[in-house]
């Protein structure tokens, strides 16, 4: 397929558990085709899998069944062509802010100055100007994340990978991320998967909400946003949609507390 | 998104403790540290003075100082001290040359770690002290069976830390070095060492704090030098104006060489301080 960055093919995953004695399937024959600039958002109850789904395309996990490929080739454990930002920073505290970003560079031999044109650059784009030579340990949670984006980015990956990126800031400071976070994808269009269980953030954010099933994990709607951006987050589009993915979120959590839930770690 | 510093609230500062105490600055602190070791020197020489203690077993502070002035002008401190000083550095040097090595590969690979750890808790146990007779046997009553023991008083600290340190790696700091590309040796240099490294300086401290304290067990021995010589030598004479200066040259050593690797620590591991030094 021309123009496919990211084709998920039948993939499954399944973990040993230590709490009972078969294996619990965390994923289940997903396919999935994501195309070169997209931006999609992996939505559904806890413990659907999401985050597993984004760790295999990663390179963290691999499959036990069906194949990923990326750009043509199969995942074969992490790289650099796929960026990561984590939910809790993953920043490197013995680093300063600049020398978080510039961390990939750095790896890849760039030439001095190249280094600190790239990082001054995503500096700025983030807004942390004056914050160089700040360890994360002196930042908010929102200014930790933009580092985060921050040194992704700059080491120019054709993909970026987010797991739950905001989940861990408050409310307000959550949503000027997001209008930041799209700002960005804007400028460059690189490849974006990103994992939350906020409905109204897969909505604002995404072309395509996928929305997955509860344990094991499948795709049960592949959704696509046609709302223009900048979207409105107040607008009736926006309700409409939020509704018709609600219920159907809804479902996957009353599936989920019906079965008794052998909730296990993994996601 | 402009003047977002501002509205990321930071923690208020209280003018007391979690638990009500009073807070105090740190000129405060240093005050009242002065004050107390002035309190304690006055103490010992009003008791002295109104001769509630037999001078001979505790003598005035006056004649600790007029014993540290004659040897030290005579050359016999500066001479101790330097011998003292050089055992403690040369067995905590090969310490730190064996214990970092050691750690570093059983806190990177399961299976040294397996051979080496149950060895390492039988003779852990083993008191400093007791090693001095095979010590002697082996080594002869020489310098190299002190630097030996000082040596044995060290290592476990360091071991102990370093292993401790690579337990803390956040997997998530590999995972994020893996997505930039990092290989693995780059990921060992970079991530994992970083991590361990605070640890590697606890341990460091806590074994300069036991180099110090075995010192005076290996210097009691056989020596014909050195501050626990000193110590021991003046007992004989029953000078106890040289026992206490040679125990306060040891306590003041042992400070400042702590001090020292606090100070290393701090500068070394600054990204640990730094909330410290904003708040």
């Amino acid at each position: 397929m021309p123009g496919t960055k990211i084709d998920i093919r039948e993939v499954g995953v399944a973990f040993a558990s230590r709490l009972v004695n078969h294996p619990v399937v965390a994923l289940e024959d997903v396919s999935l085709g994501i195309e070169e600039g997209e931006f999609v958002c992996l939505l559904g109850p806890s413990g659907c899998g999401k985050t597993t789904l984004l760790n295999a395309i990663a390179g963290f996990i691999e499959p036990t069944g069906g194949q990923i490929r990326v750009a043509g080739r199969a995942v074969d454990g992490p790289g650099p062509d796929r960026g990561m930002v984590f939910q809790e920073y993953g920043l490197f505290p013995w680093f300063t802010v600049e020398q978080n970003i510039q961390y990939g560079p750095r790896l890849k031999g760039l030439p001095k100055d190249e280094i600190s044109r790239i990082s001054r650059h995503y500096v700025e784009l983030v807004h942390l100007a004056g914050f160089e030579h700040h360890y994360p340990n002196e930042l908010s949670g929102g200014m930790k994340q933009r580092v985060g984006i921050a040194r992704a980015l700059a080491n120019q990956p054709e993909i970026l990978l987010m797991d739950e990126p905001f989940g861990a800031l408050d409310a307000q400071t959550r949503e000027r991320m997001q209008d930041e976070l799209l700002r960005l994808w804007e400028a460059e269009r690189r490849t974006c998967v990103f994992v939350t269980h906020s409905i109204a953030e897969a909505i604002f954010l995404a072309d395509r909400v996928i929305l997955l099933t509860a344990r094991p994990g499948r795709i049960k709607r592949d959704i696509r946003v046609a709302i223009a951006r900048p979207r409105d987050r107040t607008s009736e589009a926006f309700f409409a949609l939020y509704r018709e993915v609600n219920t159907l979120l809804r479902e996957e959590i009353q599936r989920a507390s019906e079965e008794g839930d052998e909730r296990v770690v993994g996601d | 998104m402009s003047g977002s510093s501002a509205t990321e609230a930071r923690p208020r500062r209280h003018r007391t403790t979690a638990l009500g105490g009073i807070l105090l600055t740190p000129r405060q602190r240093q005050a009242l540290s002065v004050a107390s070791i002035a309190g304690a020197l006055f103490l010992w020489w009003g008791l002295t003075r109104i001769g509630l203690i037999n001078p001979v077993l505790l003598p005035s502070p006056g004649e600790v100082f007029d014993s540290f002035v004659s040897s030290s002008l005579d050359g016999s401190l500066p001479r101790h001290v330097w011998a003292s000083l050089l055992r403690v550095i040369e067995g905590f040097v090969l310490a730190l040359a064996i214990a970092l090595p050691v750690g570093v590969a059983m806190g990177m690979s399961q299976v040294v770690r397996g051979i080496v750890e149950p060895l390492i808790e039988l003779i852990r146990p083993i008191p400093p002290i007791a090693i001095i007779p095979i010590a002697m046997l082996w080594f002869g009553i020489g310098e190299f069976s002190k630097v030996f023991i000082i040596m044995y008083g060290a290592f476990f600290p360091i071991l102990v830390n370093t292993m401790a340190g690579f337990r803390e790696v956040d997997p998530i700091h590999i995972r994020a070095a893996q997505t930039l590309g990092a290989t693995r040796l780059q990921i060992f240099r970079d991530v994992i060492l970083r991590s361990a490294f605070p640890y590697m300086v606890v341990g460091a401290r806590l074994g300069m704090g036991l180099a110090f304290i075995v010192l005076v067990a290996a210097e009691l021995i056989a020596s014909s030098v050195g501050l626990g010589y000193l110590i021991n030598d003046a007992r004989y004479r029953f000078r106890t104006d040289e026992i206490l200066l040679g125990m306060v040259c040891i306590g003041i050593l042992g400070f400042l060489l702590n001090k020292l690797l606090l100070e290393a620590d701090r500068r070394i591991v600054r990204w640990r301080a730094a909330r410290e030094r904003q708040g």
